[in-house]
């Protein structure tokens, strides 16, 4: 991986009000190649919402992203939130950022192989040739090459959540962002899913991971931010943060989930 | 196709001798045959039509500016409000009070003052408003999460539309538009009111010789469940071939979201 002096992404100040209720009060991030930063924090501390505003899914209501320096250009709507200036500059960015959902939400009506198609095809401007091998390697990778003719709902959760990893690494992402990959898996499944997201950590991928998963976070993050109520209360690496951490909030976080 | 309806008159007439009704139906089955195409043609292409208009009328529905939904709400509400009889009667007599269209040339002389493109027309509106309707719940009913993995890997709004929000909207719609169908169908023997011989029409010019009412409105609704009946096939067909993933044994059930 080329590594330049730009950080692959950085993200300032973040904001996000509902109403008159502010779940993210000001967060700050800076992921620079390589880095796997896990995000915890007890539910309603904001971390979903974080990560769904740094690609724009949830509309942030003030703040900056810079994807490898590029700044996306945003302007307030009329509700005071930030939208897109340039929906042509959204479109590049997200597809230099890969998401991973809680829920998979692959398109049921496609088959696996299609799913993984579609967007090299349409938006990176493969032909099918190069984005059928780009995603049967894919397949290989996250170890459902037989499963390329069927749909979905035919696979188990686990194995539709590495087909929706396989789907966001066909768009060779700068940036990887997983929302609480596991959280919809049966017990058993999760290990098939973090075995997975471990082998992108280990190949030097830059990741931003939402998770409840403490022993994964401190095996293979680098960095590990803890959120709560819409602040970052505790950052830094996962030896120091699991070991002694300074916030007495996370102490006891982690206290319940360890 | 016409030689083998002639063909089977003749062989049912000599079959039949003057055994009523059967010697009647022999003799007016072409005339049948020819009405029963009429209606399967009514239906196929107003069908055709009415489910292009039904996209953009269901885009414009779901679209946020009032400039847009508002046009497509009236047009439902009007069409889906109203009698299919009152509106081919709008298509067909209103629109012969308006100067301007009479002097429209082509337009008049070869589309709107033939009852068959005016059956066309209303027919089409019609079904399109229905379909428009039934597309704009089937979008809303997409899941946000698909839409979302489309978005986070850059699909322009034009493409997640045409691979993922349309396709989905068209699988969960299928079986409610089959019944559109054959409502449609059922619906078309109002064409006979502005003369055209549908079979419907077909069927009460021969009543109008033969006066065998009941033998003849019997065929005719024979014929409509058999076109049904039909159509019925041919949907359960296209359910298996365009909502595959919802029909293959599942060996495993995903959580819910």
């Amino acid at each position: 991986m080329t590594s330049t002096s730009l950080p692959a992404l950085e993200v300032v100040d973040i904001h996000k009000r509902y109403g008159d209720h502010e779940v993210l009060k000001g967060i700050d991030l800076t992921a620079r190649d390589g880095d796997v930063i896990s995000i915890i924090g007890s539910s309603g501390s904001g971390k979903s919402t974080f990560l769904r505003c740094i690609n724009l899914l949830e509309q942030p209501s003030r703040g900056e992203i810079r994807l490898r320096g590029e700044t996306l250009a945003l302007r307030p709507d009329r509700h005071g939130e930030l939208q897109a200036a340039d929906r042509r500059q959204l479109e590049r960015m997200r597809a230099r950022i890969g998401f991973v959902f809680q829920n998979f939400n692959l398109w049921p009506h496609m088959t696996i192989l299609d799913n993984l198609t579609l967007a090299p095809m349409r938006v990176a401007g493969l032909d099918r040739k190069a984005a059928t091998e780009r995603a049967e390697a894919l397949l290989v990778k996250v170890g459902l090459q037989d499963k390329r003719k069927a749909y979905p709902g035919h696979l188990s959760g686990g194995q539709q959540q590495r087909v929706a990893i396989a789907r966001t690494l066909a768009m060779e992402p700068e940036v990887l962002l997983f929302d609480e990959p596991t959280s919809a898996l049966d017990p058993e499944l999760v290990n098939e899913v973090l075995g997975v997201m471990r082998a992108l950590a280990e190949e030097g991928r830059t990741m931003l991971i939402v998770t409840h998963e403490m022993r994964f976070a401190r095996d293979v993050s680098t960095q590990v931010m803890f959120l709560h109520q819409g602040r970052v209360e505790e950052f830094g690496p996962p030896a120091r943060v699991f070991s002694e951490p300074e916030s007495a909030r996370c102490r006891e976080f982690l206290s319940s989930h360890l | 196709m016409s030689g083998a309806i002639v063909a089977l008159s003749g062989w049912l007439e000599t079959l039949a001798g003057d055994a009523e009704p059967w010697a009647s139906y022999a003799r007016y089955l072409p005339r049948i045959v020819d009405g029963l195409w009429l209606t399967l043609e009514l239906i196929v292409v107003s069908g055709l039509i009415g489910l292009a208009l039904a996209v953009p009328i269901a885009l414009a529905r779901v679209a946020r500016a009032p400039a847009l939904w508002m046009p497509a709400y009236g047009y439902i509400f009007f069409f889906r409000g109203t009698p299919l009889l009152v509106q081919i009667f709008l298509v067909y007599y209103g629109l012969s009070q308006f100067e301007t269209l009479r002097a429209a040339g082509w337009l008049w002389d070869e589309v709107l003052s033939k009852p068959y493109w005016c059956a066309i027309i209303a027919f089409s509106l019609n079904t399109a408003a229905y379909t428009a309707e039934l597309l704009r719940g089937a979008m809303l009913a997409v899941p946000r999460g698909e839409i979302e993995a489309a978005q986070s890997l850059g699909l322009t709004r034009a493409d997640q539309l045409r691979r993922v929000i349309l396709p989905r909207a068209f699988g969960i719609i299928l079986p409610a538009y089959g019944n559109e169908v054959i409502l449609m169908l059922k619906g078309s023997a109002l064409a006979s009111t502005i003369t055209l011989l549908d079979l419907m029409g077909a069927t009460r010019s021969v009543i109008a010789r033969t006066y065998m009412s009941m033998e003849f409105f019997l065929l005719a609704g024979v014929l409509y469940l058999l076109i049904a009946a039909l159509f019925i096939g041919l949907f359960r067909i296209l359910e298996r071939i365009l909502n595959a993933h919802r029909h293959a044994p599942r060996r495993a059930a995903a959580p819910r979201p």
